[in-house]
């Protein structure tokens, strides 16, 4: 089977199907980003987004269909390897060094990209390239100086969230993947990484999957809404609102879409 | 220098004192003793490595201590004994079998992995056992020692040094390693496999790599095993003998540098001690393990060893 493959895309994903018995829990989904895009992928509980990551980051393999990154075919390829062809991932659930101290979880994620880590005799800490990166990388996600010694697991949830995006950033993917970046968050904290994200607007492809659509709504250039594992509509904000297969979608749950909506219009003029 | 740079060039002038103090005391034999220490203190480090540092519960490591002790003893017994010549091809050996094993069994995790292993350790043991002209069950004796040009492995102290100097170099390159980029990306797999492979890490490579050099350190441990008993056998690869090295490294510091040689002395000093006095040593050795367990979780060489290697945790003001 061969694969059209065009250069104005990003990422191509092409029918992906996977099953998990006789459930169908992605359904020919195909999804394209155009490059410097902030695509959200939004959707009721259980529709199948988590599922969609893992194919996409390829921590699950698709039974069907096929990947696409920067012109090059993904699908057989591992995580770690299509980490190496462009596409790098965020975690719902905050998944960082928790033991060892916050510089050295933001050293781990600069070395994998930077040169090989088959070095067995030349000591990491004579390496300042490294640590220069490190703490670029600790300034551009906006965490601060003093907690660089500190080990992981005592951070405060919100600053926790922002380590786990910078590890997702420094592979300098041309895709991110963000899996639910304000899981947990409170509204400030919310704000100060929808801020970092906006900030990042242009440098990556982003695809955010998210359930605060005032963050979605804010942030999105497009939006694809999978319900059932299938795409049932992408447009802009303001297609999927007007869009009437979304509001049955979202039945029942209809106001709250409806509200946060209509909030972020307010918010944000389109 | 830092301190434990310091600390670990006392003890090794101390070590290499010992053949003098020994003498003057009249204790000699207690140099081979010593000597014993220093090779399951090698082998004990190795498994270390991807113990304490790669995350990787392996319960087959005397498989490799044993394929390298076999290597020189084999050799031996069709003339070759240049040990420029058999100690390279016991570690190598023990590299080779390493590579098979691990491309197996590391595609498990967990309490697979330490089945896996163990199952493969076994299927070595019953291969030698098997080996009817190498002595089967009942082991081989050696012609003679390895051959060093200039060196006489008869004469116990020289060996002692031989040994002694073969630790050290171990013990070096293995502070280098640890903290190489290498080290640090198989620390990062110990404490999150799932996340180093989504920054991008080749893992399986990683810990596979791992996985060699660990055996193949371990044959060069049987190697100097083989001489030091001039005997080799298949009860040194069984399943105890395994978890006999796993024990070390729990004991002494499971992920500390100096875990494993801690290990080895604790453990081997006990059973020197404790069998002039009972023939039944074990059971105090196994409530030592208990008092380790519950009082010193992360080893004796925890108890000195800063919590954090150099970037510690400082303890929040607020």
């Amino acid at each position: 089977m061969t694969t059209a493959i065009n250069p104005s895309v990003t990422l191509q994903a092409t029918g992906l199907v996977r099953r998990f018995g006789a459930l169908l829990a992605t359904d020919h989904v195909s999804l394209s980003l155009v490059p410097g895009e902030i695509h959200a992928l939004i959707g009721p509980n259980g529709a199948g987004k988590s599922t969609l990551i893992h194919l996409l980051s390829g921590t699950l393999s698709a039974d069907e269909g096929t990947l696409v990154i920067d012109g090059t075919d993904v699908t057989r390829l591992n995580a770690h390897q299509r980490v190496a062809a462009g596409l790098s991932r965020s975690y719902q659930i905050t998944n960082i060094f928790k033991s060892f101290s916050v510089l050295d979880n933001l050293l781990l994620a600069v070395q994998a990209h930077a040169g090989s880590s088959f070095r067995f005799w030349k000591s990491r800490s004579a390496d300042r390239s490294l640590y220069d990166a490190a703490h670029a990388l600790a300034r551009q996600c906006a965490i601060a100086e003093d907690l660089l010694e500190r080990s992981a697991a005592t951070l405060p949830h919100g600053e926790q969230r922002k380590l786990e995006f910078a590890l997702a950033l420094a592979a300098r993917p041309s895709v991110l993947l963000l899996d639910e970046p304000m899981a947990g968050m409170g509204p400030d904290e919310t704000l100060r990484l929808t801020d970092l994200i906006e900030s990042l607007r242009g440098q990556a492809t982003m695809l955010l999957v998210e359930h605060d659509m005032q963050a979605v709504f804010r942030l999105a250039d497009r939006i694809s809404v999978l319900v059932y594992g299938r795409i049932v509509a992408t447009g802009t904000p303001d297609e999927i609102r007007a869009n009437p297969e979304v509001r049955k979608a979202y039945l029942g749950d209809e106001d709250s879409f409806v509200d946060s909506a209509v909030q972020s219009q307010e918010q944000v003029p389109c | 220098m830092r301190k434990s740079t310091i600390a670990a060039w006392v003890v090794l002038l101390v070590l290499a004192a010992f053949p003098f103090i020994a003498g003057a005391m009249e204790i000699d034999f207690y140099v081979s003793v010593l000597r014993r220490v220093l090779i399951y203190a090698i082998a004990a480090t190795s498994l270390n490595l991807i113990l304490g540092y790669g995350g990787m519960v392996a319960l087959g490591h005397a498989a490799f201590l044993g394929v390298g002790a076999y290597a020189v003893g084999i050799l031996d017994a069709y003339g070759l004994q240049a040990a420029w010549l058999v100690w390279p091809a016991a570690t190598v050996i023990a590299g080779a079998l390493a590579l098979l094993i691990g491309m197996v069994s590391l595609r498990t995790r967990g309490v697979y992995f330490i089945m896996i292993t163990l199952a493969f350790a076994q299927m070595v043991y019953y291969v030698f056992i098997s080996l009817r002209e190498y002595g089967g069950e009942d082991g081989l004796n050696l012609y003679g020692y390895s051959l060093l040009p200039g060196v006489d492995l008869a004469d116990s102290t020289s060996f002692y040094y031989v040994v002694l100097i073969l630790f050290a170099i171990v013990m070096w390159a293995f502070g280098r390693l640890v903290n190489s980029r290498f080290g640090t990306a198989l620390q990062g797999i110990r404490e999150n496999e799932s996340r180093m492979e989504s920054l991008g890490y080749p893992v399986f490579r990683l810990k596979l790599v791992a996985f060699v050099i660990s055996g193949a350190v371990a044959g060069l441990a049987g190697a100097l095993l083989a001489n030091h008993n001039l005997f080799i056998s298949p009860s040194m690869m069984h399943w105890t003998q395994s978890a006999n090295l796993l024990v070390m490294v729990l004991v002494g510091g499971i992920g500390l540098r100096y875990g494993g040689v801690v290990g080895a002395v604790v453990m081997l000093a006990l059973e020197e001690i404790l069998r002039m006095w009972t023939t039944y040593w074990h059971l105090p050795l196994g409530i030592l393990l208990l008092c380790v367990v519950f009082g010193a979780p992360r080893g004796i060489a925890g108890l000195v060893a800063p919590r954090f290697g150099k970037s510690t945790v400082r303890e929040t003001q607020s």
